[in-house]
């Protein structure tokens, strides 16, 4: 577990006090160039035997998405989508692998309420420190893309890691390794935002005009990108935000909620304690004793 | 004092309602604790009194289903005693004086005044709030019923929740704080939930028109204790 040092981290959840800032370290990032992807789902075996997990056998629906979802347990999911290109007339399988894309604004961490549950490190990766997670799912709430998944034996919150043991120890997440088509790529973010902007140039030779990158900045960017063919409509990618950020109802949630609901519940407390030190205690007088003596007595 | 015999003492709560009061107000008390907890990293300490982090979690959904139910409870039990009337205007009209405890110029008042009916009715509407909302934050509940239902509640409408139950939550603390500052202020408030019963002289200056019809209905005590004074 414990591949980073408390000092790799740069934000930590549900902190007040300051975090100290190590220098800021080469920020990492993984490429997925969803042109390149041909469906195999190697990622997803390589992730299930590096995390040592394993999904249940499910049914068949009549789509290529297995499992039907993200789960506690699979990390990572290649979400198929077949699309009639309405200028081009041809059927497009737009395949994307789902997972958490790393945010450099993260939502989760915004959410959670537990501290350290959920930290970054210095290299962007984004992680959930499961002997802190409390299970609140209130990072499911925070999430942009709709990532983490609550697993009801252990009752804490789950989502790709970025393999972060592995990266800490120089190699390549899992899913990178067992790709055969080089789709997904794994180095600093400054060579795949390079290595982006060669297969984009390729692609738009090849006719996909609006190919581009996927990073978007509504999130301050992410340390998962995507290549994608139609890169002005990633919606079309099994429902990719346009315009991901965090949600203004987790903002004020998070912010304003937080301190206006102290304030209110301080400021009567304190309301109180005036009132008593001016006005004193109501007593009732041995005049009020008297009247409702003598009430009882007229009618006894 | 009068000194020919002790003063009347006057039942106000039964010994089912008092029960019933205080499980109420020992759940709303560790409700807000363990609420408290996740609502602000420097209140998050206070998971300790429950266990630590998972254990505050995983007992407060069902700390609030047992407040809902106990609360249903005082719903009914109180509710008819709680409809508005004409004085209660005039008693939050003249709200100064009821701070500056100048009874002899307020309405006549029931069984409850018009502040007592508002701390009544808010958090009526606020537990209301609290149950529907916490429901849906409730991960294990919330897969229950959304099977059982067919339905699947949206992320932003869980956003909403959140912040919707965080907001009900404080007003529900601020107003308990209301009520608990009430209880302390009017002096021989509480023997009303501890023994059931106040003093005459309470009805008569708090709640006059209540005493009245006690003693027509002749549900009175004499108190043998302060006739040795």
């Amino acid at each position: 577990m414990a591949t980073f040092k408390p000092f790799d981290v740069i934000r930590r959840s549900a902190t007040v006090t300051t975090t100290p800032q190590p220098a800021r370290d080469v920020e990492m990032a993984k490429m997925i160039d969803t042109s390149k992807c041909i469906g195999c789902k190697a990622c997803q075996s390589a992730c299930l035997e590096w995390n040592d997990k394993r999904e249940e056998v499910g049914t068949n629906v009549g789509v290529y998405d297995n499992p039907h979802d993200l789960t506690p347990n699979m990390f990572t999911l290649m979400r198929f989508t077949e699309w009639d290109n309405p200028d081009t007339g041809n059927l497009e399988w737009l395949i994307r692998k789902d997972g958490c894309m790393h945010c450099e604004d993260p939502g989760c961490l915004k959410a959670c309420p537990s501290p350290g549950a959920i930290v970054q490190y210095a290299n962007g990766i984004v992680d959930f420190i499961h002997e802190n997670c409390i299970g609140c799912g209130y990072c499911v709430k925070g999430c942009p893309f709709n990532i983490p998944r609550i697993s009801q034996t252990d009752h804490t919150a789950y989502k790709c890691t970025l393999c972060s043991d592995r990266v800490a120890m120089g190699q390549e997440p899992a899913c990178a390794k067992a790709c055969p088509t080089e789709c997904i790529t794994f180095g600093t973010k400054e060579e795949m935002k390079q290595l982006a902007e060669k297969r984009i140039a390729d692609l738009n030779g090849r006719g996909f005009d609006k190919a581009g990158l996927y990073n978007p900045p509504g999130v301050s960017g992410t340390h998962v990108m995507y290549v994608l063919h139609h890169a002005d409509r990633p919606h079309l990618y099994a429902g990719l935000p346009d315009n991901p950020r965090i949600s203004p109802i987790v903002e004020a949630w998070k912010g304003m909620a937080k301190y206006a609901g102290m304030a209110l519940v301080a400021l009567t407390a304190t309301a109180g304690v005036i009132h008593h030190l001016l006005q004193g205690p109501n007593r009732v007088t041995d005049e009020d004793e008297a009247h409702a003596d003598s009430l009882a007595g007229e009618k006894s | 004092m009068s000194e020919k015999h002790g003063h009347i003492r006057v039942p106000r709560y039964s010994g089912s309602a008092r029960i019933n009061h205080w499980i109420v107000a020992i759940t709303f008390v560790a409700l807000a604790l363990s609420g408290a907890a996740l609502f602000h990293p420097s209140l998050f300490w206070l998971t300790g009194l429950f266990g630590g982090g998972q254990a505050a979690r995983s007992l407060h959904p069902w700390l609030g289903l047992l407040l809902a139910i106990s609360f249903l409870g005082l719903f009914l039990r109180f509710a008819a005693q709680n409809l508005p009337e004409r004085t209660d205007w005039t008693w939050l009209a003249r709200v100064r004086d009821v701070l500056a405890a100048r009874e002899d110029y307020l309405p006549e008042v029931g069984k409850y005044n018009a502040g007592q009916k508002f701390v009544f009715w808010s958090q009526t509407v606020l537990i209301a709030t609290l149950l529907v909302t916490g429901i849906g934050l409730w991960p294990t509940a919330l897969a229950n019923i959304e099977g059982l239902l067919g339905f699947k509640a949206t992320i932003d409408q869980l956003r909403w929740a959140a912040v919707i139950h965080a907001t009900a939550a404080t007003l529900a603390i601020a107003i308990w704080v209301v009520h608990v500052y009430a209880a302390i202020w009017v002096r021989g408030t509480f023997s009303a939930m501890t023994r059931g019963s106040v003093t005459g002289g309470w009805g008569w200056r708090h709640h006059r028109k209540w005493l009245r019809s006690e003693v027509e209905k002749g549900d009175v005590q004499r108190d043998a204790a302060s006739s040795a004074h």
